[in-house]
């Protein structure tokens, strides 16, 4: 891994509360957001986040099932990937 | 660096609208340092060895998997052709084998074991022969071992010997699993110039020319060039839609090429090659069939099919090719009838028969894949469609394989269904005439001239 910089694509019907209840499990789990925006895809909310890993005891399944968790409760989906998947995919 | 929404929306919808995966992980052991003269110590090395390699394999795959947010789909190891290995070991058959080998698939929590294989494209050693004759007992009484046999290459010409007997072996194959509708045969395959460093079942085996311990990568997505395609805008000419599947092409292979690398280095194993195929699988919207319907053909089958076929696969290969300097396998278009919900409808509708399925596998990876043919298929004429098949690989030097299941009691117009990735075959016929004079001639087709190409 040549980072800890994931992406964080959040998809869902649009609500009051979604950008603040996602950012506080990130902080919970020392997840840093290096840049945040919103796009609309169809007509779903859709934020994308590039978050930082910081803390050196961050675990991915613990970080990923908060995640999750906090998602079912906004009726959002969650999705979080290693940004090198992006970088390899599109790029040369 | 910058990384564009547009991207990062455009790798989800490949996920999981359009069924982007890794199909398969597949790690290579070589297994010449178990042989033995005593089957029990060779049975009890072969397990250490490959439980020693591949242990962490798929708790690794597992974290792959959720790092990259990337499915993958199938774990699977590949050994040592078992042929070679165990030729020294004082035994009558090699049934023993294949059950050691399904232990070590089933303790090491992966999907599928390759190698229960041979290689006799130019003659059959004692220990080729006894590892045939135990194919059908050692597929009927094991669940993950795969197995194949190279029977040709552009080099070495036909072994029809092994032709020949291979129709009796896959007959007998059907007829130890008729209460599963032959599954033995969808797990047991025949080539012409296999390559050695396949991941996809049945073919997989860790060739001699390997090394060690080697992780392969299968990456496959019909379903987004499918999606590209009919998404181009206007009316695009073929040139226009093999350059859209190159750029496609070219970003599932990244993906591969990434997740390869990875787990390679976790596993401190050797990264071997990443096949670039587009692989179906009975899921709707991840169609081989589809795309070359999407290009404008009615129903694949039809007059134009070959040509579809023959641009499609050129266009994966080349976009993959740019992608990875790892590029391996067999990689290219699959066609297995099975598995493909497009290719399904096609029997089914009328559009697609046998011979036009072996006019497609000139253009494509592997060859008749999947198919079924009437419970009462004669042995020798099983031979004669492999034989067919054989021709083809040996002078195109390409690989081409045969994997037919004459489920027994079937006839025309039956399905036959076996579940999960492997799908349902609907039964298709064959020609009635007999071919079986001509296989009984035995021997050995010579290698064609390599000069003198037309």
């Amino acid at each position: 891994m040549s980072s800890s910089r994931f992406v964080i694509t959040v998809i869902g019907l649009d609500r009051v509360g979604i950008v603040a209840g996602i950012s506080r499990v990130m902080a919970e789990h020392g997840v840093n957001i290096a840049d945040i925006r919103q796009t609309i895809m169809g007509d779903l909310f859709t934020m994308i986040m590039l978050a930082e890993v910081t803390s050196g005891e961050f675990g991915l399944p613990a970080f990923k099932e908060a995640m999750n968790s906090i998602g079912d409760d906004l009726g959002v989906k969650v999705i979080i990937q290693h940004e090198d998947v992006f970088r390899f995919m599109h790029r040369i | 660096m910058f990384i564009h929404p547009e991207e990062i929306l455009e790798t989800l919808k490949m996920v999981n609208n359009e069924h982007l995966d890794i199909r398969t992980v597949t790690m290579g052991i070589s297994l010449r340092g178990c042989c033995h003269p005593d089957m029990a110590t060779f049975n009890s090395n072969v397990y250490d060895r490959i439980l020693r390699c591949a242990e962490k394999l798929v708790r690794t795959t597992e974290e792959i998997q959720s790092l990259y947010g990337m499915p993958i789909i199938n774990r699977r190891i590949s050994v040592t052709p078992i042929a070679i290995v165990a030729e020294s070991c004082q035994a009558d058959d090699y049934c023993s084998v294949a059950e050691t080998l399904d232990r070590a698939a089933r303790e090491t929590g992966i999907d599928f074991i390759g190698g229960f294989s041979a290689l006799v494209q130019k003659g059959m050693t004692p220990g080729d022969l006894k590892l045939i004759e135990s194919i059908p007992r050692a597929l009927a009484i094991t669940e993950k071992v795969c197995s194949s046999v190279n029977l040709a290459s552009t080099k070495a010409g036909i072994n029809m010997d092994a032709v020949a007997l291979m129709g009796r072996i896959i007959r007998e194959t059907a007829r130890l699993t008729a209460d599963r509708g032959a599954i033995g045969c969808a797990k047991l395959v025949v080539f012409a110039n296999a390559p050695e460093d396949n991941p996809f079942m049945a073919g997989a085996f860790h060739g001699v020319g390997e090394p060690d311990c080697v992780i392969n990568v299968g990456v496959s997505g019909p379903g987004v060039v499918n999606a590209a395609v009919r998404g181009l805008q206007g009316s695009p000419t073929l040139g226009d839609i093999a350059e859209c599947i190159k750029k496609t092409a070219f970003k599932i292979t990244r993906m591969g090429e990434m997740v390869g690398r990875e787990v390679a280095r976790r596993l401190d194993a050797q990264f071997g090659v990443l096949d670039l195929s587009l692989a179906p699988t009975p899921a709707v919207g991840d169609s081989v069939a589809a795309i070359l319907e999407a290009m404008g053909l009615e129903s694949c089958g039809t007059h134009g099919t070959t040509a579809a076929l023959a641009l499609l696969n050129d266009a994966v290969k080349k976009g993959g090719s740019m992608a990875s300097s790892n590029v391996g396998g067999l990689s290219g278009a699959f066609i297995p009838v099975s598995e493909d919900e497009g290719m399904i409808r096609a029997v089914k509708r009328g559009s697609l028969s046998l011979d036009k399925l072996e006019a497609m596998t000139c253009v494509c990876s592997v060859g008749l894949d999947m198919v079924a043919v009437p419970g009462d298929t004669p042995a020798a004429t099983l031979s004669a469609i492999i034989a067919d098949e054989m021709a083809i690989g040996m002078i195109n030097k390409k690989t081409t394989a045969v994997r037919i299941i004459p489920a027994p009691g079937t006839v025309v117009g039956d399905v036959v269904e076996f579940g999960g990735l492997l799908g349902s075959a609907p039964v298709m016929a064959v020609h009635n005439f007999s071919a079986e004079t001509f296989i009984g001639r035995g021997g050995r087709i010579p290698a064609p001239i390599q000069a003198l190409t037309n």
